[in-house]
C-alpha cells in the first residue's frame, strides 16, 4: 500500500518534515518559515552532558519543538503518538497508512542504513516521513536525501525504537486540523520575537551569551585535557555546527532566508537588510568552522591556535547581541 | 553564502552519491536552494569523528589482550556508544554494565544476559564469548 506523497527534499530534517506534510495536507509553506515560525534558531551548551565524548552544544531547540510551536503559532493540530511496544507501534503506523495519511516519525540516525557511515551516530532525534509499506519495506521520504528510500520491517522498528537520550519511544506525528488560512504575519511575529528573547537571554547557558561561555572553555582546552581531547572537542562543535544542511552557518541561513520571506509578508523592507546581516553572520560561522577544521586536522599544539578561535567566537557573539537587539526593535 | 561558492569537495557524501541542500543566496541577493557534494571542514570534522572510535577500538582491544576488560567493551566502542547508551539498549543498570566489563563478571554471565548485549550489538552471541583481541 502506498499514499500519493511528493518528496520535497529540505535542509533541515525537522523543518522538512513539517513543511511536506503541511503541503501535502494543501497547506504551501517553505520550509525556511517553519523553522522561523517554530523559533528554530538557538545556542545552547548543556555542562555535564557528554554526547559522543565531548562537550553538549546544539544550535537548534530540542527535538519536536520547532513543529510543535509552528504549529500552535499557524492553528494545525498535531497529534504525536508514543508507544511502549513495537508492536502497537507498527499497528499505528500500518493503520495510518490504510487510511492514507503519511506519517511523520521521530527515529534514531544510528539504524538509518541509508545514511553513509559517518552519519550514523547514536542521535535520537532525526526526522523521516512513512508514506507506504511493501512486502518487505517502508517506503520512507527523508527530507535530507535528495529522492525516496526505503527501510526493512526490522529497520524500521530499530530506529523506532533506538535508545539513549531522547529516545523515540516509536513516536509517530501527523497534522489533524488544517486551517483554511491562518495569521501568517502574526505567526511571524511570535516566532522573531522568541527567538530573539532567547538568544538574548540572561543565561549563561543560552544564546548569546552561551556562545561566550563556551569561548571561556575553548581557551581551557589544550591545557586542561591535552591536545588530542582539546581537538575532539572542537570537531565536535563543528559537528553540531555542520549538522546536516545547514550549510556551515549552524542554521543561520536558513533564518535569513526566513527573514527575507518574511520582509515581504510583513511589508517591512529593514527585515530584508537584517537577511543581509544574518548571512554575513552565517558566514562568520562557516570561517570560524574552516579555522577550526585546519586545527585539527594539522593537531596544531600551540595553545594561542584555541585563544584565536575562541576571539572568533567572542566577535560572532558580539555580533549576534547586536543583530537579534535589532531584529526586535524592528518588529516591535 | 552565494551561490556560486557552495562548496563541491569530494569526500565521503560524494562517495556515497549524497548530495545536501543548502540555502545560499542568488546575485540579487535573494535567497535560493542549492545542493552541495560536500565540505572540507565537515568531512575532516566526521573523520575526526570516526579516528576516534577506531582508536577507542583498538585500546578496547589493548585492555582485553592485557586481561583488564571483556569483550563488551569493544563492541560497545565499535557500536560508537557509550555506558550510558549500552546501558539503554540492554535494559541493565549502568553500574552493572560497567561491572560487566571485568572480564572475571563477564565470564560468569548468563547466556541470557549476553543475549541482551548481542543483541544490542547487532551480532551473534557466540561472536561476544569468543572473541578474540588480535
Amino acid at each position: 500500500m502506498e499514499v500519493g506523497f511528493t518528496h520535497h527534499q529540505a535542509a533541515h530534517c525537522e523543518n522538512g518534515v513539517a513543511s511536506n506534510l503541511l503541503k501535502h495536507n494543501g497547506f504551501e509553506i517553505s520550509e525556511p518559515m517553519i523553522f522561523g515560525i517554530g523559533s528554530g534558531l538557538f545556542f545552547v551548551y548543556i555542562p555535564f552532558l557528554k554526547v559522543n565524548h565531548a562537550p553538549a552544544i546544539s544550535y537548534r531547540p530540542m527535538p519536536g519543538t520547532i513543529f510543535n510551536k509552528a504549529a500552535k503559532r499557524l492553528g494545525f493540530k498535531v497529534k504525536r503518538i508514543k508507544f511502549s511496544n513495537p508492536k502497537s507501534a507498527q499497528q499505528a503506523l500500518d493503520e495510518n497508512l490504510k487510511n492514507n495519511i503519511p506519517t511523520g516519525l521521530q527515529v534514531g540516525v544510528y539504524g538509518l542504513t541509508y545514511f553513509p557511515d559517518e552519519y550514523r551516530f547514536h542521535f535520537n532525534a532525526h526526522n523521516c516521513v512513512v508514506y507506504g509499506k511493501t512486502e518487505t519495506d517502508y517506503l520512507v521520504s527523508d527530507p535530507v536525501m535528495e529522492s525516496v528510500t526505503t527501510l526493512t520491517h526490522k529497520d524500521l522498528e530499530k530506529v523506532r525504537f533506538a535508545k539513549g537520550a531522547f529516545a523515540p519511544k516509536g513516536q509517530m506525528y501527523f497534522p489533524t486540523s488544517i486551517p483554511k488560512q491562518s495569521d501568517l504575519p502574526k505567526a511571524i511575529i511570535k516566532g522573531i520575537k522568541e527567538t530573539c528573547r532567547d538568544m538574548l537571554a540572561p543565561v549563561p547557558f543560552v544564546g548569546v551569551k552561551g556562545i561566550r561561555t563556551v569561548a571561556k572553555l575553548v581557551r581551557k582546552w589544550p591545557a586542561k585535557y591535552g591536545v588530542k581531547v582539546a581537538n575532539h572537542y572542537l570537531a565536535q562543535i563543528v559537528r553540531m555546527q555542520e549538522e546536516i544542511g545547514t550549510g556551515g552557518g549552524g542554521f543561520r541561513y536558513i533564518f535569513a532566508a526566513f527573514l527575507q520571506e518574511s520582509s515581504a509578508i510583513l511589508n517591512k523592507p529593514e527585515l530584508k537588510e537584517l537577511s543581509h546581516e544574518m548571512t554575513q553572520i552565517g558566514d562568520r560561522w562557516r570561517d570560524f568552522a574552516v579555522e577550526a577544521s585546519r586545527v585539527y586536522k594539522n593537531r596544531s599544539s600551540k595553545s594561542d591556535v584555541y585563544n584565536l578561535l575562541a576571539d572568533e567566537m567572542v566577535k560572532i557573539a558580539d555580533l549576534e547581541e547586536a543583530f537579534f537587539k535589532k531584529l526586535k526593535k524592528a518588529i516591535a | 553564502m552565494k551561490k556560486e561558492e557552495v562548496p563541491q569537495d569530494e569526500g565521503n557524501l560524494s562517495k556515497n552519491n549524497v548530495r545536501e541542500l543548502l540555502y545560499a543566496t542568488d546575485e540579487q541577493g535573494n535567497y535560493t536552494t542549492a545542493l552541495s557534494k560536500g565540505w572540507e571542514p565537515k568531512s575532516i570534522a566526521l573523520a575526526n569523528a570516526m579516528d576516534d572510535i577506531s582508536d577507542r577500538m583498538e585500546a578496547a582491544k589493548a585492555e582485553i589482550r592485557a586481561g583488564n576488560a571483556s569483550p563488551i567493551l569493544y563492541f560497545m566502542e565499535a557500536a560508537k556508544m557509550d555506558i550510558g547508551i549500552l546501558a539503554s539498549y540492554v535494559g541493565i543498570w549502568k553500574w552493572r554494565v560497567k561491572r560487566h566489563f571485568k572480564p572475571s563478571i563477564f565470564a560468569k554471565l548468563s547466556d541470557n544476559t549476553l543475549q541482551k548485549y548481542a543483541d544490542a550489538f547487532d551480532i551473534g552471541i557466540d561472536q561476544l564469548k569468543n572473541f578474540k583481541a588480535e
